[in-house]
């Protein structure tokens, strides 16, 4: 981030930043920068907390003000955490924990999925929105090629203008948002954690996404073997 | 609330480790006053309007977001897993504050807000993305941009 800003500002374009990790601020010393103490994935707050996100914004542009630099301000506020929390948060889903594994990945991905689908609805309509549809598949193709892609091999690519790794990756991520937001549709407010923990713990689509991130990590494709160690599991769950 | 000592370890190391370098040179950009400000984000979340090409790893091309896209519109294709999505599935001001920016500028604190905004893949080593950078410098001056809000995730 700080690399764009030099960029930027070399060619004329004034920046303002929010730095997330402090430490690469402090060696790339961006022209101006606002260090703010949340989560990663949220640079401007809690979601739903219009006033909040405001202040973060308008401290940051506010640099925009200052004489010179490079600065580094520290935005003195944490987070709140998230009004309707509540402890011991648990999916309205719950899935076996030991399913049938008789039964073919696709047949246990499918009917997982099928069980979330209304509250994913659910979520769609409260929202207004989905983020679900990065990959340009659909559901069912991303079913399909998660629950096919085995030791034996990987499917047919449903992309075959993208190397099949980066469409595994991004089959595996919108796979995510739909359970997570479906999860998130339920009453009460669960923290990202909350969510995380679930999904890594509780769901037969990650122990897929896991078998699969291990079998990819073992291919001779050097494309494939990086995606499968180092973008389809996040580091603290594996 | 989340400090680097409070990440996950394997996270922290990471982080930690993830080559970063300076500069040997600090430009900075005086602009006119906040409130004649015309301002543009740029963010790094791998943001995309549904439909586009999503972003792969090593991207180190951008993605046009128009400032009228409608929320539902905009999704993310970002390689990493290793950040928080659910706040953004709830609310895109989280790491894309347009929002937030509109009423900053119906209140006046700023001018107004670009027309067009910009989204990259945060991954990737922020050099590879100089030659695309010098190419979208002219793109926000023709938006008549003073000044950008750089967005992490």
């Amino acid at each position: 981030m700080g690399g764009l800003a030099h960029y930027l500002e070399s060619g004329g374009i004034a920046t303002t930043q929010i730095s997330l990790v402090r430490l690469h601020t402090e060696i790339t010393r961006p022209p101006r920068a606002l260090w703010v103490s949340f989560e990663l994935g949220r640079p401007f707050g809690p979601p739903n907390d219009a006033d909040f996100q405001r202040e973060v914004v308008l401290s940051a542009l506010e640099l925009l003000e200052a004489p010179s630099g490079p600065l580094i301000v520290d935005y003195p506020i944490d987070a709140p955490p998230s009004q309707g929390e509540v402890e011991g948060w648990a999916c309205p889903i719950s899935f076996e924990t030991s399913p049938d594994e008789t039964q073919s990945d696709h047949l246990l991905l499918s009917a997982e999925v099928s069980h979330l689908q209304p509250w994913f609805e659910r979520s769609r309509e409260a929202r207004q929105r989905t983020t679900f549809g990065s990959s340009n598949l659909s559901l069912e193709q991303i079913v399909d090629l998660l629950a096919h892609s085995n030791a034996d091999g990987m499917p047919d690519n449903p992309q075959p203008e993208r190397p099949v790794a980066d469409v595994i990756r991004d089959a595996a991520e919108d796979l995510k948002a739909f359970y997570f937001e479906a999860a998130a549709a339920q009453p009460g407010e669960a923290s990202a954690a909350q969510m995380r923990s679930w999904f890594w713990n509780e769901t037969y689509a990650a122990k897929l996404i896991r078998r699969l991130s291990e079998t990819m990590s073992r291919s001779s494709d050097e494309s494939m073997a990086f995606t499968g160690q180092a973008l389809m599991v996040p580091r603290a769950e594996k | 609330m989340v400090r680097l000592a409070d990440t996950p370890e394997s996270l922290r190391f990471r982080l930690e480790e993830l080559e970063c370098h300076g500069y040997d040179t600090n430009p900075f950009v005086i602009t006119p006053p906040l409130k004649q400000c015309r301002v543009a984000i740029i963010s790094t979340a791998g943001l995309q309007q549904r439909g586009d090409q999503p972003f792969s790893w090593g991207s180190s091309d951008y993605r046009v977001i128009s400032g009228d896209t409608p929320a539902a519109d905009i999704v993310m294709s970002h390689v990493s897993s290793n950040f928080d999505r659910s706040g953004f599935q709830q609310d895109i001001n989280v790491a894309f504050p347009i929002d937030r920016l509109r009423e900053l500028a119906e209140q006046g604190t700023i001018e107004s807000v670009a027309d067009y905004h910009y989204a990259f893949m945060g991954a990737t080593e922020p050099d590879a993305m100089a030659p695309t950078i010098e190419r979208l410098i002219p793109l926000l001056k023709k938006d008549r941009v003073d000044a950008v809000l750089l967005a992490p995730v």
